[in-house]
Order: C-alpha cells, then structure tokens, then sequence
C-alpha cells in the first residue's frame, strides 16, 4: 500500500466498505470489465443490474477473487476493502474469500448433512473451539438464514434433501457461518419459485444489520425491493450508480432509462 | 440346398420384399409420400423383417434339433455288442466320418449316389475306396457302421431338404403376409420400431444368459467333483499336492490365501498410485498436461498381461532378489528365487494403475463445477476442496472403480503363472514363492488328464470359488456405495 495516500483514503471512505478503482477484466483477448470505480457503502444492499453478458457478475467474483479460479482471466486496477488492496500479493484469495462469503445462482449444498453443510467453513478455519462451540455456530447460523425451524430436527439429514428454497437459504446460512463482513449473492433467486423467492429477499433484508450485501439481480422489481443502493452495468462499462430510488425514478443516463423501462435487455 | 445357399436365398427375398414392400405402399397413396403413415423405406423394412426374422429363427431352431433327431435315430442301429466294445459316443463318431467319407467321394466324383447308398462291406473295401479320395479312417469299416452311416446320410439328405422347404417356406408366407399389409395407412414405422426393440432384447438376453449358462456348467461340474472328493476337505485343506496317480490332497487354502495376498499387495500399489494420479489430472493438471498424459497412463491397460508377465518374471524379479535375497543390498536372506508373491502383487499393481485411474478420473469430473465453487467461496484451499468436497462426493464411483480393480487382481492368470511361482504354499512371507487359484485352473486342466478325475475336476471348483468371490465381492460393493453415496444431485 502507498504511505502517503493511506490517511487520505481511510478518511475519504468512512461509509464505502468496497471500494474499486479502475478495475479492467480480460478473460483471454476479451475486455469483459472497463474502467469500473464503484464505492459500496458498508451495512447496506448494493444491487448489480444490467442485461445478460454486462459483466456484473465477473465484477462481483472480483470482489471476492473468484476470478483466480478461472486461468484465462486477469483482473488490473485496485479493488479495496477496508482500505485494503485486495489484489496485493501480501493478501492470501482463501482467507478473502472467509471475510467475503459468497452465494450462487443455483443452490449448491455440499452432499453432506445439513449440520455438516453449515460446519464446513467454520471447521476449516479453525472457528469453534470445540463440539459445543460448532454446534452454537451452526445454530446461530440456522437461525440468522431463518432456517432453523425448519430443519432443527433433522440436523443429520442430506442438505440436498431439502427444497430449492431451503437449499438457497441453506447456502446463505453456510456463507454465514464463517462470519464474514460481505455477502456476495450471484442472482441468488433466479432458481427459485416465488414464495422461496420472497423468503430470501426477506432474508437479505434482514441480514443487512450485520452485513454488506452485493447482490446481482436479473430483477429489476427485485432490485428495487431490497437495495438501497443500485449499479447498473451495460457492455462491461459501469453506466450509474446511486440510491436506488434514484436510479429507478430518475435515471440520469439514457441506457439506463431505457433498460429499466424494458426498452431492451 | 446348402446352409449358404439357404442364407443368401433368404436375404434375397428380404430386399424383393423391401423392394415390394415399399412400391405397393406408395401406390396405395398414389405415388404421394404425404399421405403415407410412415416413410416408405419403413413399409419395405417391414416386408423384409417379415421375411427374414421368422426365417432365421426356424433355421437356427433346425440346425440346433437336426443333429439330435439323427443321432437318435442313427444311434438305435447299433448293436449292444459294439457299444460294449468301446463306447456309444466313439462308434458314432466313426459312423459321422464314414458318412462325411461317402459325401466327400460323391462330391469328388470318385463314387455315384447310387453307389454310396448301396456299397457293401461284403463287395467293396471301403476303406481303401475312402483312402483314394483323402478320407482317411482308422480302422476298417464294419457292415453295421457303413450301414448306420448310410442311413444317417439318408436322413441328413432329408433333413436338409426338410430344412430348406421350410425355411425358404417362412420367409416367402412372411413376406407375402407383410407385403399384402402394406397399404398407406398401414403403421409400418410402429411395426419395425416394435420389431427392432424385441431384436435389442434378444442381444441382451444373449449376453444374460450366457453368464447363467457359465454358472450352470460350473455347477455341474463341480457338483460332480464333490461327489469323489469330501468337500470339507477341499474347503478347509491346507496342503495342495495333486497326483494324477490317486491320492491326490486338494485344499484350497494356499491357494485362495495366496490369491488374495497377491491381490492386497496389487490393490496396495495400484489405488493410492491411481487415485493420485487421476486427483492430479482431473484437478491440477493444465489442459495441455492432461491431454498427454491421460492416454499414455491408459496404453498401460492396453498391455497383454503376458507381457507383464515377463516384465515380472526378467526385471522386477531379479531386482527384488538383489535387494532382498542373499547377498543383496538389505543383507537379509527373504527372498530365494526371481518368482515371489511381492514380485506377482507387484507388477500387478502396476498393471491395475490405469484401471482405478482412468475410472476415478471420469468420477471425480463428472461432479458439478457448482460444488468446488462452494467450497473455494467459503474460503477453502484447493487440497481442502479435493479432500471435503469433491472426494466425499466422488466416493460410490471410486470403491466401484476399486472393487472392479480387486476382481480383475483375483482373476487374473498370466501375472501369477510368470511371476509368483508354482509350488503351493501357506507362508505370510511376501517374498516366498506361491501359486494362485487361476494358475491351478490352468495346470490341472492342461497336459493329459483324464477329465473324470478330481485331479482335473477341481478346476471347476475353483472356478466356481473364485466366480462366489468376486460375485460376493461385487454384492459388497453396491452395498457399501449405496450406504455412503454423497448425492449431488
């Protein structure tokens, strides 16, 4: 990190929780991601939307160094949190990844049992003491997906066992359990009917007083009904940016009016 | 009318009636193909179906019965005297070549039909007449076998005439029947596609009841040679020392044990080394990697195991006694000769790599890439995806890859006959010489053994031990793989 802009850019970013800038992804010769600088404030819900292919969600594997996974793609640019650069080679992607949990399109529980699944991460990194301690966390963490009354019972069951609903928040509970200060959700609804649909959006709600949540949604009404903040991206370019409110009743940029009037996309 | 002829008649029928077939149904719609129920090669197939499929059955049916039906009849000819003499089966085989005799003297010319019907012993020396045209018989043709031989030609020459009447019969009845069907409404499309199913059930019919028909022989045979020798001691008899002179002591132990100790140390080599393998290229290794080496771990399965064999037998042999035998680098005296069980278990381990590989590799693929995101997006390391995730989930295939590497280990032959020796013994020394159930199969039923003996019988109990074991084993396998299965999906 450089010396003489640390002070400046800890007092700059008070409430910005991520903070990126100029971030450029190349997956082989293709430029998916342009020049994005985007400030995410902490506690709060940042929706991504944008049409299919815009790159919101090879932005969101940046945040949490997804990408590394993939050999072909290169991420230039800074992206912080906390002030920190998390692309700097001191900075360990697996021990990001705890800080930065991260929730899928499709529900993918481990073929473990539903204990086990929320067990995962925490007997990874080491997190619970002993048997009491893990089961405290795998508790807690039922509890706080709102799923605890559903499948307190049946703890030893195949988490693949449950509905695509359950499973989703099954997954949330898992990214929750390792205690993270950010919750990256990849279009976390788009498998599911609209009842479980409502129970998650309920969920990322409610889990917005502890955590930053970033979600990519195909859903614009669904954007609008738990972000408090909204990006929309077209063609790997950041387009805008702001409260959401904002953003749906009075766009400032063209693409994004007629995006959200459903003139394309 | 010869078999040949018969066969090519009926397929020359069969595209007539593809032929037939197909025009009769296009003109029923007036040359327009729209207004046909099925495309019109469907109406020609159902034609040549009909005529081919009722056919051929009748002619496999008759090949299999003709033979018995004349050997009955033929059989009753014979006089008690001359079965006493020798045996029932050996004078009708003589009977069967002297009649093969006629016909090849008729076909060379060297004899009329008439002639071979009516030729006496009384008048003619048959044998030398046989002689002339390359026919040669062992001893000299009594009146009653060229008697028997000529009726059983009568009878052949009826049943193949028999056999050609009927056949040729079928296939014109089915064609006709099929051909006179064929109009455009006709549902010629269902009719072949039913016709084609019950022909994909009869191949895997075929492939069932061949393994019962092994079973069954198996049965018989070693039913009969529980009945000379006590099962007990066959079951629960530590010394092996057939002699074909009588007295023979048959226990199975040393060998099974050394079966199996051969197949630990072979499963000991080959499932860490093959698991590893197919982790690394499944998981770590680039595109470019894996394109190589994939196919070049799996020219090993290619390999005759003979050639293991002698790998086992001139290499890994002699390295094993200069580190382990007198005077070798350890300065221990374990090791005698070149032909141990660690020598056998040894090569065979390596030959077993690309079977738990290849397999494990395809199973551990085939898990969603959904599962190692999960993981790597809680914040899990590669290695503890591989271990917790992806493994876990990859298991019911690997211990079927594992259990199918275990029955080849305890099947196999030419490994064991080369490289673990051929004395049978009861030893926990890796390093000693044994031999194994299969390499005795061979040996008792090579060399000249009379077949009714339990020197020679055993082979088909341990056959039958060894198809329980790898049967029992197999029964374990899906029961443990349906215990832990890891659904995923």
């Amino acid at each position: 990190m450089n010396q003489m802009t640390k002070p400046e850019k800890v007092a700059a970013m008070n409430e910005a929780k991520i903070s990126a800038e100029k971030v450029q992804v190349f997956y082989g010769d293709t430029h998916a991601i342009k020049d994005v600088s985007i400030r995410i404030e902490e506690k709060t819900v940042t929706a991504f939307i944008g049409p299919s292919g815009c790159g919101k969600s090879t932005f969101l594997r940046c945040i949490n160094r997804m990408n590394d996974t993939i050999d072909v793609c290169r991420v230039e640019g800074n992206i912080l949190i906390d002030g920190e650069d998390i692309y700097d080679p001191k900075v360990d992607p697996v021990q990001l990844r705890a800080k930065v949990g991260m929730v899928f399109q499709k529900p993918n529980p481990f073929p473990k049992s539903i204990f086990d699944n929320i067990a995962y991460g925490p007997r990874i990194h080491g997190l619970a003491r002993n048997k009491a301690a893990l089961e405290e966390i795998v508790a807690s963490s039922l509890q706080k997906a709102g799923l605890w009354n559903e499948v307190k019972d049946r703890l030893d069951e195949p988490g693949t066992g449950l509905s695509g609903g359950q499973q989703q928040r099954l997954c949330i509970a898992r990214a929750i359990a390792v205690s993270p200060e950010v919750i990256l959700m990849d279009e976390p609804c788009s498998a599911l009917d609209p009842i479980a649909t409502a129970k998650v959006e309920e969920l990322i709600d409610e889990l917005r007083e502890n955590y930053t949540i970033v979600i990519v949604t195909h859903s614009m009404q669904q954007a609008a009904r738990v972000s408090q903040r909204t990006a929309f991206f077209h063609l790997g370019n950041l387009v805008e940016e702001g409260a959401t409110n904002d953003i749906f009743t009075n766009p400032r940029d063209k693409r994004t009016q007629d995006y959200i009037t459903g003139r394309f996309g | 009318m010869s078999l040949p002829l018969i066969v090519l008649v009926i397929l020359a029928l069969a595209a007539a009636g593809f032929v037939l077939g197909r025009g009769r149904a296009m003109a029923s719609a007036g040359g327009d193909i729209r207004l046909l129920h099925s495309l019109p090669g469907y109406y020609g197939w159902n034609v040549a179906l009909a005529a081919m499929i009722p056919a051929f059955l009748a002619l496999v049916l008759w090949l299999a019965i003709q033979p018995v039906v004349i050997n009955g009849q033929v059989s009753s000819m014979i006089s008690q005297a001359s079965i006493d003499q020798s045996s029932l089966d050996l004078v009708m085989s003589d009977v069967r070549r002297v009649a093969e005799g006629l016909d090849t003297a008729v076909a060379a010319g060297a004899l009329t039909s008439e002639q071979a019907g009516s030729i006496r012993t009384e008048f003619t020396d048959v044998r030398d007449r046989l002689g002339q045209v390359g026919v040669a018989l062992g001893s000299d043709v009594t009146s009653e076998t060229l008697h028997a031989a000529q009726r059983y030609r009568e009878l052949s020459g009826l049943g193949d005439l028999g056999r050609a009447i009927v056949v040729l019969g079928l296939a014109v009845l089915g064609a006709a029947w099929a051909w006179q069907r064929s109009n455009k409404d006709f549902r010629a499309r269902n009719s072949v596609e039913r016709v084609v199913r019950w022909i994909l059930i009869a191949a895997a019919s075929i492939a069932v009841l061949t393994t019962v028909g092994i079973a069954l022989s198996l049965i018989f045979n070693t039913v009969e040679f529980f009945r000379l020798y006590p099962a007990a001691d066959f079951f629960f008899g530590l010394t092996w020392s057939p002699s074909f002179g009588g007295g023979s002591e048959l226990g199975i132990v040393p060998l099974i044990w050394a079966t199996l100790y051969i197949s630990l140390i072979a499963l000991a080599v080959s499932v860490p080394v093959g698991l590893f393998a197919a982790i690394y290229l499944s998981e770590y290794a680039t595109p470019a990697v894996r394109a190589v080496a994939k196919p070049l771990l799996e020219v090993l399965a290619g390999i005759p195991t003979i050639v293991y064999g002698l790998f086992a037998l001139l290499t890994v042999g002699p390295l094993l006694v200069d580190v382990f035998g007198n005077g070798g680098l350890l300065g221990v005296n374990w090791m005698a000769g070149g032909t141990a069980v660690m020598t056998a278990g040894l090569v065979m381990g390596i030959m077993l790599i690309p079977f738990v590989s290849s397999l494990s590799d395809d199973i551990i693929n085939a898990v969603p890439q959904a599962m190692r995101d999960g993981s790597l997006g809680l914040g899990a390391t590669h290695s503890e995806t591989v271990k917790q995730v992806i493994l876990p989930a990859a298991l019911p295939g690997i211990v079927g890859a594992i259990l199918l590497a275990a029955s080849r280990a305890i099947g196999e032959t030419m490994i064991v006959v080369l490289g673990a020796g051929a004395a049978a013994k009861l030893s926990l020394n890796p390093f000693e010489a044994m031999t194994t159930v299969t390499a005795k199969i061979v040996s008792q039923l090579t060399g000249d053994a009379d077949f009714a003996s339990p020197e020679a019988l055993v082979a088909f109990s341990l056959g039958m031990t060894l198809f329980v074991v790898t049967l029992g084993l197999n029964i374990f396998a899906l029961y443990i793989v349906r215990k832990y299965r890891e659904q995923y999906e």
